[in-house]
């Protein structure tokens, strides 16, 4: 079944004015989001990955402006969208957000049961007793016990990942079709990190929410994702399926955010790491962005950069090594043995 | 190698830590127990709010404790004498979680990394002292030239580097880890770690590392203690701790890492660990050894039945 894209980027150039140097944040990504997925965004930080989606909400800093290209939601061109007014119809009640911190992204001197009743009031027009009910209800489906009590508790009285609940709850108030969680485990405990993985998967079910999700941890993806965005320097590299980067990885930054995962090498070995640092995007870049850091980079990755290879219809990367012409090289042994990998703590234990 | 032939750094005797005063009282540590062999990297492993940290800090003399932390044979804990005192501020150095907050963003690289040095050694001149930042800096794979900078013209690896300096200048033998990588990119993470056994290698350190995420201490820990409501609930190697992961809680801990496979997460079944549930374990009271080195804590029964099954 071929599905319908709800939002459409096309050729997107995002830059920044910053001491009258301009940084190129955004170098010509074209992405389409399909209607009810997860499409994981990974990349370091300084990526763009945030930078990306905020520009979808109009939610750029001041000196960030749209340079070139098109990002169209149900039909409609949001980067003609000039006046806070046309930004507010798509924010929150058609893309809502969800924030890495949760300390800091709620509001310390109001109640948790106003703060989600504010978006219920403009998104779905609830007020009075009907709101406090849908705050009840939305308390309860994101994992919050004893709703009535919480209902009138304020944000310090919660733990770091009971406020992140309390944020999604705000963000899902708003009734939305996207749902972006802007890397919203990053703060938090492994624990806590699998309970609210398992959240986002369940609500997006129950909702049939379309949902972004950001990170700079591939490990986690594997969880939630349907398909997975790779960006390196402002550019998407490899994007493909869940299965297929994860069994299948053809870009070697992929390669290497993979085998920097702890999980994944041997225990007594050393950690892989990369090398170097990301392109500096005041300059232009000149070929393939990751070649300077890439041990497996050829003579023309520091000349031109690469196209998009298609390795299946729903996998393409951008790196060299996949034309025809290019040595054939295989990615690093830990990563073929990705499909062999179990869970820790095995069978071990528990009868 | 056989623990007994190894030598005790650091030891904890029932540690008790208790914040508040009054009807108020809350005890975030309730009586633990450990030794920190020399030279090696012990691991203290838990969720937020188990008391992982206020052990750290209580080790380094930041809390007042019920029970005793000895260090290299003395008794470091409750009243010391001014000379151990300084003795113990320049051995024991601790690395914070947050690079940051954890810096002085007023002050310069010079100034943050040197001013241990210059409330230790009073007497040393301008130039003994840049020496000394300009080697350890290039120590922990930074520039000499960075030490006229100021934190936030560095990105997050690179203050956690400027921590470890600022920790390793003081030429200490034990250093308290407390969540070094927590705040780092992924990509990052293996570089600081990598960076912490280089000179355990170089200088014969020996770590106390606290952190939550049990696949980062599979690489850089010896052994590991689990702990959970400020009490331990597990301590083994690391290998024997991922090999036979028994207390429900470690389990919960290590189910919840997640593994870059589809196919294993997208089965996976969430497991929370219950108190309720495991309220036989709650209970438990009886602190042995299950194998060699391995050290479990439940009630009697529990105990003979895997020392049975591990036999």
């Amino acid at each position: 079944m071929e599905k319908k894209a709800i939002l459409s980027i096309q050729d997107l150039n995002i830059k920044f004015n910053l001491r009258g140097q301009l940084l190129h944040a955004i170098r010509g990504v074209s992405l389409d989001l399909l209607d009810g997925e997860c499409l994981a965004i990974v990349g370091e930080s300084g990526s763009g990955k945030s930078v990306l989606v905020k520009s979808c909400m109009g939610l750029l800093d001041k000196n960030g402006f749209i340079d070139s290209g098109s990002i169209v939601y149900n039909g409609m061109e949001l980067t003609a969208n000039k006046k806070e007014k046309e930004w507010e119809k798509i924010r929150g009640g058609q893309i809502a957000m969800v924030m890495q911190d949760p300390m800091t992204s709620l509001n310390p001197l109001k109640s948790i049961g106003w703060q989600i009743g504010e978006s219920l009031k403009y998104h779905q027009n609830l007020t009075g007793e009907a709101a406090k009910n849908k705050v009840m209800e939305m308390l309860t489906d994101v994992g919050i016990d004893d709703p009535k009590r919480r209902y009138s508790q304020y944000p310090h009285e919660f733990s770091g990942g009971m406020r992140q609940r309390v944020a999604i709850a705000i963000a899902l108030a708003c009734n939305p079709r996207i749902l972006v969680c802007d890397e919203p485990t990053t703060a938090l405990d492994v624990t806590i990190q699998a309970q609210i993985l398992d959240l986002v998967r369940g609500l997006q079910k129950k909702y049939q929410l379309t949902t972004i999700y950001i990170t700079h941890d591939l490990g986690v993806v594997a969880n939630v994702a349907d398909r997975v965005a790779v960006m390196y320097a402002g550019d998407i590299v490899e994007i493909g399926g869940c299965k297929e980067i994860f069994f299948n990885p053809k870009h070697p930054y992929t390669w290497a955010l993979l085998s920097s995962l702890p999980q994944i090498a041997a225990a007594g070995t050393k950690l892989y790491s990369i090398h170097g640092t990301p392109p500096n995007l005041f300059m232009p870049v000149r070929g393939d962005a990751f070649a300077p850091r890439n041990p497996y980079a050829l003579d023309i990755d520091f000349l031109h950069r690469p196209p998009y290879f298609e390795v299946s219809p729903t996998h393409k990367a951008r790196t060299w090594l996949l034309d025809p012409r290019a040595p054939k090289i295989d990615p690093p042994e830990a990563i073929r043995e990705i499909k062999n990998l179990k869970a820790f703590g095995g069978d071990w234990g528990e009868e | 190698m056989k623990n007994d032939k190894k030598e005790v750094l650091v030891r904890v005797k029932d540690m008790h830590v208790t914040f508040g005063r009054g009807k108020k009282t809350f005890e975030a540590v309730r009586g633990v127990n450990f030794d920190i062999y020399k030279g090696e990297t012990f691991g203290l492993v838990g969720e937020s709010g188990s008391g992982k940290t206020t052990i750290g800090r209580a080790i380094i003399r930041l809390y007042p404790i019920q029970g005793e932390v000895i260090y290299q044979g003395e008794r470091i804990s409750g009243k010391i004498s001014r000379e151990l005192d300084k003795r113990v501020i320049q051995q024991i150095q601790m690395i914070f979680q947050d690079p940051m907050a954890s810096l002085n963003e007023r002050a310069k690289v010079s100034y943050i990394v040197s001013e241990g040095l210059l409330n230790i050694h009073k007497n040393l001149s301008r130039q003994e002292i840049k020496d000394r930042v300009d080697k350890v800096l290039l120590e922990v794979g930074l520039l000499p030239e960075f030490s006229s900078r100021f934190p936030h013209e560095f990105s997050g690896g690179q203050r956690q580097r400027i921590g470890i300096a600022r920790a390793l200048i003081m030429e200490p033998s034990f250093i308290i880890a407390d969540e070094p990588i927590s705040a780092l990119d992924v990509s990052i993470r293996a570089q600081v770690l990598n960076l912490l056994s280089d000179l355990q290698q170089t200088r014969g350190l020996t770590y106390l590392f606290i952190a939550h995420d049990l696949s980062v201490m599979r690489f850089i820990c010896d052994r590991i203690a689990v702990i959970q409501k400020g009490r331990i609930v597990e301590l083994a190697e690391t290998e024997k701790l991922f090999a036979h992961p028994t207390h429900p809680y470690t389990r919960a801990l290590l189910m919840a890492i997640p593994m870059p496979n589809p196919d294993v997460e997208k089965d996976k079944v969430l497991q929370i660990y219950d108190a309720e549930k495991y309220a036989s374990w709650e209970r438990g009271s009886v602190w042995a050894e299950i194998e060699d080195g391995h050290w479990l804590l439940a009630d009697q029964d529990t105990i003979e039945h895997y020392r049975q099954k591990l036999r």
